[in-house]
């Protein structure tokens, strides 16, 4: 029965319509994965020898075990975020004269070989093993590492238990940050406290089966749960939630684009995948502590990458994916009496706005330097004028229908060539040309080239717009038949 | 008014669309019936210029539609559930059709209302997203959708299939009384011969992209058609 779900799973994942279109993504992927790996093993085989000499007074395994606990939150944080929920199309299967019982088996066993609990093996073996080698007692560290992969294991089961709950992964943000702040202060160690835990399970091995233990547990409380739901109304009666309508009459002011924007602002608002880009909104402000280490403070390129993508974050994640944010309904606007004008307006200028904002917000950077609030203002007037019209441009080759259901992180759906290809136009060459120029005359002049190219898109935004336009209309069919494709 | 010249649409060397000559009159109820793969819903897509003919045109009202969009300002449609925005609630819904067509708030609110029997309270107040909606309640938003901003053309695609018969005799009253002043033309297709013969003063068959029959509908065209599809 097993071999049948593994060759279901096989065929489901290389016919996919999705993959048979992007290997070039897919492969792409594997080398991210690889790189992953690479990098775990290296820690992993060097992480003793690099303790030791940062530390040589303490105990490698023991100084590893006191950050055990962040790095436990962490990959359960990082879990909630990437990981997706196993999945097996299993409505076909319910009719069929299957044990439900092996089902859900099956669907539990197969998330227990995802790749998110390989990751942290190729650290914990190699780490291991030299432990090992320098003499360590091999049936502590077997025991250690038996604990961490069965930790790992229990990460797995229990981001099933909490996902989707946004309370329960507020507190392990909480659990992090206080657990920092109180070791910060000298208040309590309690990465420290939970690290002499796992000293324990090396100096007695028995205590492993605490692990072991926790695992089962979790794998049983998982399986009663998901058992429960092998019935169709499980599958049917998904959740209705109740429609919240908030007032957008604000919008009107727009003018005629108000109902455009209208709708982008509930397309964002209402759907999962756009309500996790919105997420990434933070994640650009953040990209700015890049200024708080010393090295980038003198490499001025890199204040105009910061600027161009804190500011533009919100720009290249929605603006990617015009006008496939609406390709579920495309036909019905295209069959509308609407200005195409007017709808690429309404893109323009919620991305504007963005922009604006993200700029304020990051205004409090500019502790770090005049010269990078300098750079943020140029960014910001490149983004609003360059940049913006070349991804409304770059929108008109997307081919690729979105659905809106799905989550955004690791989901590449609706990705073509056109959105890595559209990278470079977008922060390769403002850094490139700023490069140049601060290379061949000054900083100040570079800064200046930026706002010159950004004001005369502004200026020329009408004349722009009616090429943009022109060209979604030239691909009007090509586009309602690509959406029209299931991926 | 609608004339149909010449009209084509081939995929590679398939050909799925075949009219020589079609004229709608202004004012007509007319249905489009046929079997799967018939070309109702090609010819409906062309009609609204989301698919380019391969060959002839169709010029609608003085307009043709794959040059100009004028069209569009009198033509309302319900094609299938592509049409309709998941994520927004029906209010939500009509409200930004209407502000497509150039109507107020006010003039939505009055439009909707007048279909409280149609909706049959499912539909308005419920504080459900258009996704939430079983198939059925779907299908009631898009087809009144369709009918707002005062239409010249209506174009409806398969109106009856997923709808309970309470609502079919109502959706049968509502676009009987649409044609009434002759001034509205209502296109339809239907795999439901009954529907279609009470409804529409004229039945057009296309069999694989052709037509094959051009009916004003009288006593016998039920009997006609079907003795026609009983093959």
């Amino acid at each position: 029965m097993t071999a049948h779900f593994l060759k279901l799973e096989w065929k489901q994942y290389f016919r996919s319509s999705y993959w048979q279109k992007s290997i070039f993504l897919n492969i792409l992927l594997g080398f991210f994965a690889l790189y992953f790996m690479a990098s775990f093993l290296i820690i992993g085989i060097g992480g003793y020898y690099i303790l030791k000499d940062q530390f040589p007074n303490q105990d490698p395994l023991v100084v590893v075990n006191s950050f055990l606990m962040y790095v436990i939150i962490g990959d359960l944080i990082f879990r909630y975020i990437m990981q997706k929920l196993p999945v097996m199309n299993i409505k076909p299967l319910l009719t069929l004269p299957v044990n439900k019982n092996k089902i859900v088996h099956f669907i539990l066993m197969k998330s227990a070989i995802s790749i998110f609990n390989l990751f942290s093996l190729f650290f914990y073996i190699p780490f291991a093993v030299v432990l090992i080698l320098n003499g360590y007692d091999s049936t502590g560290v077997l025991a250690w590492l038996f604990s961490m992969i069965l930790l790992t294991q229990s990460a797995n089961f229990f981001n099933f238990l909490i996902n989707k709950n946004s309370r329960v992964f507020a507190g392990l943000i909480a659990i992090l940050i206080i657990g920092y702040v109180i070791h910060k202060f000298d208040i309590f160690n309690l990465a420290g406290f939970i690290g002499e835990g796992f000293d324990a399970v090396y100096n007695n091995p028995v205590y492993a089966l605490i692990f072991l233990v926790l695992l089962i547990f979790l794998y049983n409380f998982n399986y009663r749960q998901l058992r429960n739901e092998v019935y169709l109304d499980a599958l049917i009666s998904q959740e209705v939630k109740f429609a919240k309508s908030a007032d957008l009459s604000f919008t009107d002011r727009f003018g005629d684009i108000a109902p455009f924007v209208k709708n982008d602002l509930r397309l964002m608002m209402r759907n999962k995948r756009t309500k996790s880009s919105l997420w990434m909104l933070l994640m650009g402000l953040l990209y700015e502590v890049f200024y708080t280490q010393p090295i980038y403070a003198d490499m001025e390129v890199i204040f105009v990458l910061v600027g161009i993508f804190s500011t533009g974050i919100f720009l290249m994640n929605f603006g990617q994916f015009i006008p496939a944010w609406d390709s579920s309904y495309y036909k019905m606007l295209m069959s509308q009496n609407i200005k195409y004008e007017r709808y690429l307006t309404s893109k323009f200028m919620l991305m504007t706005i963005s922009i604006v904002v993200l700029f304020i917000l990051g205004i409090p950077y500019v502790y770090f330097g005049w010269k990078i609030l300098a750079v943020h203002f140029a960014a910001m007037i490149y983004n609003i004028g360059v940049n913006t019209h070349v991804i409304l441009f770059g929108g008109s080759f997307n081919r690729k229908k979105i659905n809106l259901d799905e989550k955004a992180a690791f989901n590449y759906q609706g990705t073509g060539a056109v959105q890595w290809l559209i990278g470079i136009p977008l922060m390769l060459f403002p850094m490139g040309l700023f490069w140049l120029i601060s290379w061949l005359i000054n900083f100040e002049s570079a800064v200046i080239t930026l706002l010159i190219l950004g004001f005369a898109g502004i200026a020329l935004h009408k004349n722009l717009m009616t090429i943009i336009t022109k060209k979604y209309q030239d691909s009007k069919y090509k586009m309602i038949h690509a959406f029209n494709q299931e991926n | 008014m609608i004339q149909i010249t010449q009209l084509s649409k081939k995929y590679g060397t398939t050909e799925v669309l075949n009219i020589n000559s079609l004229d709608i009159p202004t004012g007509q109820s007319f249905g489009l019936v046929g079997n799967n793969g018939a070309g109702k819903t090609t010819f409906f897509n062309i009609l609204l210029d989301l698919v380019r003919p391969t060959t002839g045109s169709i010029i609608s009202h003085d307009f043709q539609v794959n040059t100009t969009e004028e069209w569009k300002t009198f033509t309302g449609s319900f094609i299938d559930e592509s049409f309709l925005i998941g994520y927004l609630t029906p209010e939500e819904y009509f409200e930004f059709i209407g502000d497509l067509r150039g109507m107020n708030k006010a003039d939505v609110d009055a439009f909707v209302a007048k279909f409280e029997e149609f909706f049959n309270g499912e539909i308005v107040g419920k504080k459900k997203y258009l996704r939430d909606l079983s198939k059925g309640n779907q299908k009631k938003v898009g087809i009144i959708a369709a009918m707002m901003g005062n239409p010249k053309l209506i174009i409806l695609d398969e109106p009856f299939a997923n709808l309970d018969p309470t609502t079919q005799i109502r959706l049968k009253k509502i676009i009987k009384e649409l044609t009434e002043n002759r001034e509205i033309t209502v296109l339809i297709s239907s795999h439901d011969l009954t529907h279609v013969t009470e409804v529409c003063e004229r039945i057009v068959v296309l069999e694989k992209g052709k037509i094959v029959k051009d009916i004003q509908t009288s006593a016998e065209t039920l009997q006609e058609l079907e003795s026609y599809f009983a093959v």
